[in-house]
């Protein structure tokens, strides 16, 4: 080995390759679709954006129109709820050392998904689904917070038994709940799959704070999610705040998932096929695989919907199908590549 | 310098530790020795805050900062997958680097000093799976120093080692603390190791110091046996006293 004995982490050329992606996906989401645009042509609407830059050469009316009104907000959309979601997951995995950790872990599905179900059972406007959803999944995560520090102090073992139980009872009010009602049962099972409909740029400005705050906090936390690794006790005599770290990271990521879930409804296994991805092809280090599963979960969510509002159009797939159906082989042969598990 | 005062701990209600007043000074090496469950353990990690406890403890009279001042070795230190040796002593530096930084050329400077005095230098990029049970330790031992702590504790640092690979390490730990000034404590098993390597032995039993003192006023037939259930005899070997296991019957 030619290099020197202690090197610093290498981050930069990752995360570049991570951007890159990022930026490729993005394009070709702007770009095709029902009505095809032609990729110059948007490239050079983007660049016109700039304060003071007019390059002459972007798209006019209707193009313009489904550009900034319909796709620019639907692409975004995907790439922060994609972002969100592995960001999360792999925030929890450091968290809880757990490779089958992923947002969903401590309820917020559950509840995010009782609280959606219920704003169809009571028949409230469309408008109450998402802040029910967002309100739901907290809820549950408070509740599973709660349950879990009564019961086995502080060990992560107990929060994740009480993440099973609050999402099996959430779960059992929600089935409950659609058994009385079943003539809503289509529309709820349709936002489970998860879906990334926008209405202009609504569902976009409400999640990028969520997603900007939880980003900063995670991605500033990487450092001492690699500490973590060596255990409670090891990483505490190392003079990190254990409780303190775990709490603030969890909650900025359980903030952030409730927010994309209740925009985006269930998308799952981008939370976990990401950031696994990602630790297999880039290694161990937190302050690589945080960002970097950001940058992907963003690319990887941007093709899923790509392919779920082409594919079979004019009529959408689920893009929660379209991650698993993607998703899983993919993950497979990552593994199988490289030869070893976490 | 580091000095226990008056710690006591206690689990729901059930007093397990103390309260126990110990010291050690600059540069001396102080064992723990007593049987199973005596509270060897509890007080080392009473020292760097892992256990709730009354009392303070103090290194060179400051109230003691966990990391800065104190190193702890586990009995068991995981050793992370995937890890190289050098990533893994780099944690060491953990208590001098911020929340949002990371690690500077002094970090990796010392880091690098780590590696060299426990002869890891041609480890540096091995993973850590990939060590046998002398080198594994001697990384923790590195990762311990690049801490630059004034004072080390080992948690039996000997246990899971062959006799061969106890005396290296305990060698190792010798040379740190003669060239470095460290304060070393170290809970120890084997009463003939803590014999050779330790300057003074502190005997815990049942959660109290029952005998202190330098190693031939502890290390006797008399004050052992009643803690070890008589299976213990003592005898004078050829670099001090050396304890030997002792049938008991039936």
């Amino acid at each position: 080995m030619s290099e020197a004995p202690v090197a610093p982490v290498r981050r930069r050329g990752p995360l570049v390759i991570g951007a890159v992606t990022l930026f490729v996906a993005m394009l070709v989401g702007l770009t095709l679709g029902p009505a095809g645009l032609d990729p110059g042509k948007v490239l050079a609407s983007l660049v016109d954006l700039l304060p003071g830059v007019d390059t002459g050469g972007g798209l006019d009316g209707t193009g313009h129109t489904i550009l900034f009104e319909i796709r620019f907000p639907r692409v975004l959309l995907g790439a922060l709820v994609g972002a969100t979601l592995a960001l999360a997951g792999s925030a929890y995995q450091g968290i809880f050392r757990n490779p089958l950790a992923d947002p969903y872990l401590l309820g917020v599905a559950a509840g995010a998904g009782l609280g959606a179900t219920f704003a169809f059972a009571a028949r409230l406007d469309h408008v109450w689904v998402a802040p029910l959803a967002f309100v739901g999944g907290l809820v549950a995560v408070g509740a599973t917070y709660l349950l879990g520090r009564s019961v086995g102090g502080r060990t992560t073992t107990s929060l994740i038994l009480a993440g099973v139980a609050v999402a099996a009872f959430a779960t059992a009010v929600q089935t409950f709940l659609l058994q009385r009602r079943f003539e809503v049962l289509k529309e709820v099972y349709s936002w489970l799959l998860g879906r990334l409909t926008t209405v202009g740029w609504t569902e976009v400005l409400t999640l990028i704070p969520y997603a900007v705050v939880a980003g900063a906090v995670v991605i500033g936390s990487g450092r001492l999610l690699d500490v973590l690794r060596l255990g409670d006790e090891e990483a505490a005599s190392l003079g990190v705040r254990v409780d303190r770290v775990r709490l603030l990271v969890v909650l900025a990521a359980t903030l952030a998932t409730a927010a994309a879930v209740s925009v985006s409804g269930l998308i799952g296994f981008v939370g976990i096929i990401v950031p696994h991805t990602v630790r297999l092809v880039f290694g161990w280090s937190y302050r690589v695989i945080v960002p970097l599963s950001a940058l992907f979960g963003a690319g990887f969510l941007v093709v899923a919907d790509l392919m779920a509002r082409t594919l079979m159009s004019p009529a959408e797939l689920p893009i929660g199908v379209v991650t698993a159906f993607l998703g899983a082989p993919f993950f497979v042969l990552v593994l199988r590549t490289m030869g070893r598990t976490t | 310098m580091i000095r226990w005062e008056q710690v006591e701990v206690a689990y729901n209600g059930r007093r397990v530790l103390g309260p126990v007043t110990v010291e050690a000074g600059d540069g001396e090496w102080l064992g723990l020795i007593g049987p199973n469950g005596a509270g060897k353990s509890t007080m080392l990690k009473s020292a760097v805050g892992l256990v709730e406890h009354r009392g303070t403890v103090k290194v060179r009279n400051g109230n003691r900062r966990p990391g800065l001042d104190i190193a702890w070795m586990s009995q068991r230190p995981a050793m992370p997958e995937n890890m190289t040796v050098s990533e893994y002593v780099m944690l060491g530096r953990s208590p001098h680097i911020g929340y949002l930084s990371s690690e500077g050329p002094r970090d990796r400077a010392v880091v690098a000093d780590a590696l060299e005095r426990l002869a890891l230098t041609d480890l540096a990029g091995r993973t850590l799976s990939t060590l046998s049970g002398g080198e594994a330790q001697r990384a923790v031992l590195a990762r311990a120093v690049a801490q630059e702590a004034p004072v080390l504790l080992l948690d039996e640092p000997t246990a899971s080692l062959d006799l061969g690979h106890a005396v290296e390490v305990l060698e190792v730990v010798e040379d740190l603390r003669r060239d470095g000034g460290l304060t070393v404590v170290t809970a120890i098993h084997d009463l003939t190791l803590a014999a050779r390597f330790c300057d003074r032995l502190v005997l815990v039993s049942g959660g109290e110091v029952v005998a202190e003192g330098p190693v031939g006023s502890v290390l006797t037939e008399t004050v052992l046996q009643p803690h070890y259930g008589g299976a213990v005899s003592v005898v004078e070997g050829p670099d001090g006293p050396a304890v030997l296991p002792r049938r008991i019957g039936s």
